[in-house]
């Protein structure tokens, strides 16, 4: 498969964008006023955006980007906002036209930079199958035959001749995604439709394309989402304020990128009033994050282990109290939680009044590479929550020693030992 | 996979813009749904439904035969007032209807043009083309007013598909150049219903022609619609108007609007997406 499915070259996009008004002279508004409609009309029939006469400035939003994917690559795209992702979906799917540059694409394109696109509320779910299926680029015989298939996958069969301004928020993403989900192109563009819909929603997206990408198509992702991109794309681009960062394995691309984005908080330290009625009797003081070597940091390589210091005071004796850390990915999954009482030490006993550190260390080779946040709480189980924090804390996982091929689901990844006998012949254990 | 996959190159276009008409055919089945769609959407909400197609030619034709055949004693050709008007009401409509549709068309569209790639064509073509059932509609209750009026249709009728392309291409040019227009100017179609009511009186709806002398009369159909409604009369009722050369003049003049329409559109297409 080396052909090439898009090839980039130096493809630029230029706006223009109206400055604030300068004060203006009476001399130069009447001379304007005599003028300004012979210039519109010129530009009109030029065919040039009617931005008014004076007030001209320039915005890049994609300066000599190149770059070149082959059939079967799925490439992930990704930056900052306004990183100019979108517009170059929006080139590549033909809908505005680049500046300068050119690009090659070699085969059929499908692209899903909304869903739902055309829907229209007055029509019923099977109108609008047909509608959206024909503006997706299928033809009518195409949609006759996928059509007991879409609505399988969509799960709206009992509502499907009903208006879809009756549908709920989901039946209605369900059933875009359903007809988008059974195009058959041979590139894939796609931009950012797992931000919207549920957990469940995203999931079933995320599915779908892992499968479409495991049937060889080419596929071009947009997405801020770390993990789904580490999870299905084998390289990805990363463009900064309309140029081109770097290219690379996904790995590689998404720790340079999440090293650059100070995004994390390294520690949280306060004293501030407790959350619940009950806080007096336990304040937390800090949370910080470490490296096995006891550095704050942000970022974490997939091969090292993490550690979590929570510092916090104990006011009054309380019995079976629980610290306790919960770990949250980016699409807000609880990943696990863990406390203190799981050490049979602390279990059942009685928590004198005093400052106390607890540190745990979250292994190696478990969190799939992406972005996560912690939350604590400290509570007497079955009785009452005493403090809680949410979300305090945020780091990335890195790619670096992430080397688990074919890319593969799930929330952890784990790197797992396995052992794998054979029968002999004669039926014993070699 | 393929061997003969088709490669697409996206770069800007210069100067001349090629008309691509080959694509228009290519999506043809995306423009039929379009066509199905503004069709359903238009009888689905209204609760007049088709009615409405036949309401507004017919009450106008009440009010003209009102004030202008029995009590202004305007001329009409020998023919009754009632049906002198209406069959010129029944293209007028079918024009004046897909204007007004077509004029808001690629910005209603706006989600449309900004998400998916297809020829932009589509929009204005669907907007027009989808009057059509109105049109079939209005002239039933046409061909009821004949048979009320007890005249017979010649063998001059074979000229409607003709006359019918004519009010077509009127339609379609105009409104290419309006839909396009409405993009960068959003106040243009607040302009239409003016436009439209001064056209219906520079057309012969109301009057015969033959109130003009030659050579104003054969002039004056520079106004494409004068040599549709002209040839309907002539086709149908059998008006001595001997409309030939109106309708050559008619039929030049729609084409250069149609013609001027296409390449304007096509060249204003790659700012829709940006602006819309």
């Amino acid at each position: 498969m080396g052909d090439i499915a898009i090839r980039v070259e130096e493809i630029g996009k230029k706006y223009r964008i109206g400055k604030p008004e300068k004060y203006k002279t009476l001399r130069d508004t009447l001379a304007s006023s005599f003028t300004a409609p012979f210039l519109r009309v010129g530009q009109l029939l030029r065919g040039e955006v009617a931005v008014d006469a004076g007030q001209d400035e320039q915005f890049w939003a994609l300066k000599e980007v190149s770059f070149e994917v082959r059939q079967g690559d799925v490439i992930g795209v990704i930056g900052g906002n306004g990183a100019g992702k979108s517009t170059l979906l929006k080139i590549l799917s033909r809908i505005t036209e680049p500046t300068t540059g050119f690009a090659e694409i070699h085969g059929r394109v499908a692209s899903l930079l909304e869903v739902g696109t055309g829907f229209h509320q007055e029509l019923t779910g099977r109108e609008n199958t047909y509608l959206n299926g024909a503006i997706l680029g299928m033809n009518k015989k195409e949609i006759d035959r996928k059509f007991d298939e879409i609505v399988a996958f969509s799960e709206v069969e009992k509502f499907i001749d009903t208006p879809v301004k009756h549908y709920s928020s989901g039946m209605y993403l369900r059933l875009a995604f359903a007809v988008a989900a059974h195009l058959e192109p041979e590139i894939l563009i796609v931009d950012e439709v797992l931000a919207v819909g549920d957990a469940g929603f995203q999931q079933k997206c995320l599915g779908k394309m892992g499968a479409v990408a495991k049937e060889g198509r080419t596929v071009l992702f947009v997405s801020h989402n770390m993990g789904a991109i580490t999870q299905l794309c084998g390289r990805a681009v990363q463009l900064e304020k309309g140029r081109l960062k770097r290219t690379g394995s996904a790995g590689e691309v998404v720790t340079a990128y999440l090293s650059s984005v100070a995004g994390a908080e390294l520690k949280s330290s306060w004293s501030n009033e407790p959350s619940t009625p009950d806080g007096s009797d336990v304040r937390f003081r800090s949370v910080r994050l470490l490296s096995p070597d006891e550095q704050p940091l942000s970022i974490i390589n997939f091969n090292e282990s993490l550690l979590v210091e929570i510092v916090y005071e104990v006011k009054v004796p309380i019995r079976n109290l629980s610290v306790t850390c919960l770990l949250y990915d980016s699409m807000n999954h609880l990943v696990f939680e863990s406390m203190d009482t799981d050490m049979p030490e602390w279990n059942g006993c009685i928590r004198e009044p005093d400052s106390y550190c607890a540190t745990t260390k979250i292994p190696p080779l478990l969190l799939r590479p992406g972005r996560y946040h912690l939350s604590f709480a400290a509570f007497v189980e079955g009785v009452r929550v005493i403090e809680q924090l949410r979300r305090v804390l945020t780091f990335d996982v890195s790619g670096v020693g992430y080397a688990l091929q074919p890319k593969r689901d799930g929330i952890v990844s784990p790197v797992l030992d396995w052992k794998v006998c054979r029968f002999s012949e004669n039926g014993r254990m070699v | 996979m393929q061997s003969n996959t088709q490669v697409i190159r996206i770069e800007p276009s210069k100067g001349r813009v090629a008309l691509q008409l080959q694509e228009l055919w290519a999506y043809r089945e995306l423009l039929y749904f379009l066509i199905w769609r503004d069709v359903m959407v238009r009888y689905k909400q209204t609760a007049l439904g088709a009615a409405w197609a036949i309401i507004q030619p017919i009450f106008t034709m009440l009010v003209f035969s009102l004030f202008f055949g029995r009590l202004g004693k305007i001329p009409s050709d020998g023919i009754p007032y009632p049906i002198f008007t209406y069959a010129a009401l029944v293209p007028w409509t079918f024009f004046s209807q897909g204007l007004s549709q077509a004029s808001n068309s690629l910005v209603g569209s706006a989600n449309l043009i900004k998400k998916v790639y297809f020829p932009r064509l589509c929009v204005p073509i669907a907007a027009v083309t989808s009057g059509l059932i109105d049109f079939a509609l209005a002239f039933m209750v046409l061909l009821g007013m004949m048979l009320y009026y007890g005249i017979l249709p010649g063998g001059k009728v074979i000229w409607l598909p003709v006359l019918l392309l004519l009010t077509l291409t009127t339609s379609l040019g105009v409104s290419l150049w309006l839909s396009a227009l409405n993009v960068h100017f959003r106040d243009v179609r607040h302009i239409i219903p003016f436009l439209t009511q001064l056209w219906l009186f520079a057309t012969p709806i109301a009057y015969p022609s033959s109130l003009l002398s030659e050579p104003w009369r054969t002039l004056y159909s520079i106004n494409p619609m004068v040599g549709v409604v002209e040839g309907f009369r002539w086709a149908l009722l059998g008006a001595e108007t001997a409309p030939g050369p109106m309708v050559v003049v008619s039929f030049l003049a729609a084409l250069a609007i149609l013609v001027s329409g296409v390449f304007y559109f096509r060249r204003l297409e790659k700012t829709f997406a940006d602006i819309v």
